[in-house]
């Protein structure tokens, strides 16, 4: 049987990870259809019909499906379940909010969050904060399943040519109402997706501190991330926050400033390919997981960080 | 107003995670356990809302083994009115976990079922969502404010794109999110007088539920390990190596 991918997206565009929950659905079964539920969303559904690996699009829509909400959301996907083993969508807080409502619906027990797909009942998970992974075999003939995005290259986005079937939409669900939706806009790349992330820690000492992160962030076209302690001092917004409770980044360079290393923020930037600190405490636990460490005061290192950044001909982007 | 506050024993969220040897599961002998840090969130804001005077009743419910009836009586130390432990052995899956509470909710009748976002220890992020799907309530995931109205609640979810505003109808689910409120601690004098407070114990069994786990745990493993790195003298050396070595600027 086919698996079912979610598709996310904002009646304009697919969001990126679905391009990520593609290819998982991908690894668990070659054939995938998408479904994508929204309102005046021809364009979002004529990209989703141009990925590869989709090989049927089901789109929903309805005036009520503008703001993604789950419980409108839940049973229009049940009612498609019955044609497909998996319904497969990302981990982040779209898919960690829906897929639950469509698996009890369905009583089936979710497996979230999978970092591999090992066979297509069975799979890799982190449990507590990424310190352990469990490989988990799910018995449930309906298998509802959240995928890590950053675990899972996007696929492919172009030179598809998916059919693409209308679908019928479900009543409204009338005890639920969408007020607003405030979007932290920025030209800097999204932090769940930028290549290279700098982030500070509660070393910054003050929200006017950043300022000497920025710099570096626009040098190097990088997003800009904190930690806990950062975020909680109020030195910049949580939309910032990079850890268990905040986003988990899997950059190719992650360079942590000030940040001693708590273990929820470990578990949110340790898988990072390449990881810097820079902090005066020699003895500080971000050491251990980074690639290079720098013991020195960042108020000195920064200003010449840049000065040296500024000195290479080219940085890639 | 009822309201009804889930809470769950895990691992303290300051331990440093040991796996078994035999690759069974993490060591939890002789480790330091709490209450799951957003489920004291979801507590502080019922207490909260009662002291405002817009909640009557405060009800706190466990479901696991013995021991987990401890963050019950921590629920009731911080303000709880009435405690509920579901008893139950070995491992269970948060479908079940809904459908218990289902019950519960079915008997006791609250007007808002409140509990964390997210257990640390399985980190599966399913219970509330669940519960709700089964009652047919609306969901308000990942709550970081939340406003009491005569009929409904205006609640504040943390999405990825930024913030979430929803207005839900009474009877509902909200989970919580860490930025929720500060939790309190529980002073000694409302610790003693939490001893008095009762706490119903209920067998599983007399539920009538299917419980039995979907999803086996084949094996856990340590994550790899990340090679050891080196410490660089200065920032020159710093561009260098990220330059020339790792190739990533």
């Amino acid at each position: 049987m086919a698996v079912l991918l979610i598709a996310e997206h904002n009646n304009k565009e697919l969001r990126p990870f679905t391009l990520n929950a593609a290819t998982a659905a991908s690894q668990i079964d070659a054939e995938v259809h998408a479904v994508i539920i929204g309102q005046n969303s021809e364009s979002a559904v004529k990209k989703l019909s141009e990925l590869p690996v989709v090989k049927k699009v089901i789109s929903i829509e309805a005036p009520h499906y503008e703001n993604f909400t789950a419980e409108n959301f839940a049973p229009a996907i049940v009612k498609l379940a019955e044609n497909y083993s998996h319904i497969v969508c990302s981990a982040n807080t779209f898919g960690k909010n829906l897929m639950p409502r469509i698996a009890a619906h369905l009583d089936t027990s979710q497996v979230s969050d999978i970092i591999k797909v090992i066979s297509p009942d069975t799979f890799l998970r982190p449990i507590y904060a990424g310190n352990a992974f469990a490989t988990v075999k799910t018995n449930d003939t309906k298998k509802c399943v959240t995928i890590r995005p950053t675990s899972f290259e996007p696929c492919e986005s172009s030179g598809g040519t998916a059919t693409i079937e209308k679908g019928e939409a479900g009543e409204e669900f009338s005890n639920t109402k969408f007020i607003k939706r405030e979007e932290i806009k920025s030209d800097r790349p999204e932090l769940g997706t930028a290549r290279i992330v700098v982030s500070g820690g509660r070393g910054m000492q003050s929200g006017d501190n950043f300022k000497l992160i920025t710099e570096v962030a626009d040098k190097l076209g990088a997003a800009i991330g904190a930690s806990r302690a950062a975020v909680d001092a109020g030195y910049i917004s949580n939309d910032h926050q990079v850890g268990q409770t905040g986003k988990v980044v899997v950059p190719d360079l992650y360079i942590a400033i000030g940040i001693s290393g708590a273990i929820q923020h470990l578990a949110g930037m340790k898988e990072s390919k390449v990881i810097v600190a820079i902090n005066k405490d020699g003895e500080a636990p971000i050491f251990s997981v980074a690639d290079y460490g720098l013991e020195a005061d960042l108020f000195e290192a920064l200003p010449q960080f840049m000065e040296e950044l500024n000195k290479l001909n080219t940085i890639q982007k | 107003m009822k309201i009804l506050v889930a809470v769950k024993r895990v691992i303290d969220y300051n331990v440093q995670i040991r796996v078994k040897e035999d690759g069974s599961g993490v060591v939890t002998d002789n480790v330091k356990m709490s209450t799951n840090p957003p489920d004291d969130n979801a507590i502080e804001e019922a207490v909260k809302i009662k002291e405002a005077g817009k909640a009557t009743e405060i009800v706190a419910i466990t479901v696991g083994e013995e021991k987990a009836q401890e963050t019950v009586r921590k629920a009731l130390a911080v303000g709880a009115d009435k405690g509920i432990h579901v008893k139950t052995e070995g491992v269970l899956e948060p479908l079940a976990v809904s459908k218990i509470i289902q019950k519960i909710v079915e008997k006791e009748k609250p007007d808002l079922v409140f509990m964390g976002k997210q257990a640390i220890d399985d980190d599966c992020n399913q219970t509330g969502q669940m519960l709700s799907a089964l009652l047919n309530w609306p969901q308000a995931t990942f709550a970081s404010n939340i406003e009491v109205k005569d009929n409904s609640l205006e609640v504040t979810r943390e999405i990825d794109e930024g913030l979430e505003t929803v207005e839900i109808n009474i009877p509902a689910i909200v989970t919580c999110d860490l930025r929720l409120n500060e939790p309190r601690y529980a002073s000694l004098p409302n610790i003693m007088k939490a001893k008095k407070k009762p706490i119903e114990e209920i067998n599983v069994s007399d539920l009538g539920i299917d419980i039995t786990p979907r999803v086996q745990q084949l094996k856990v493993e340590e994550p790899p390990k990340r090679k050891a790195g080196i410490k660089v003298a200065n920032v020159a050396e710093l561009v260098q190596k990220l330059k020339n070595e790792a190739k990533v600027i």
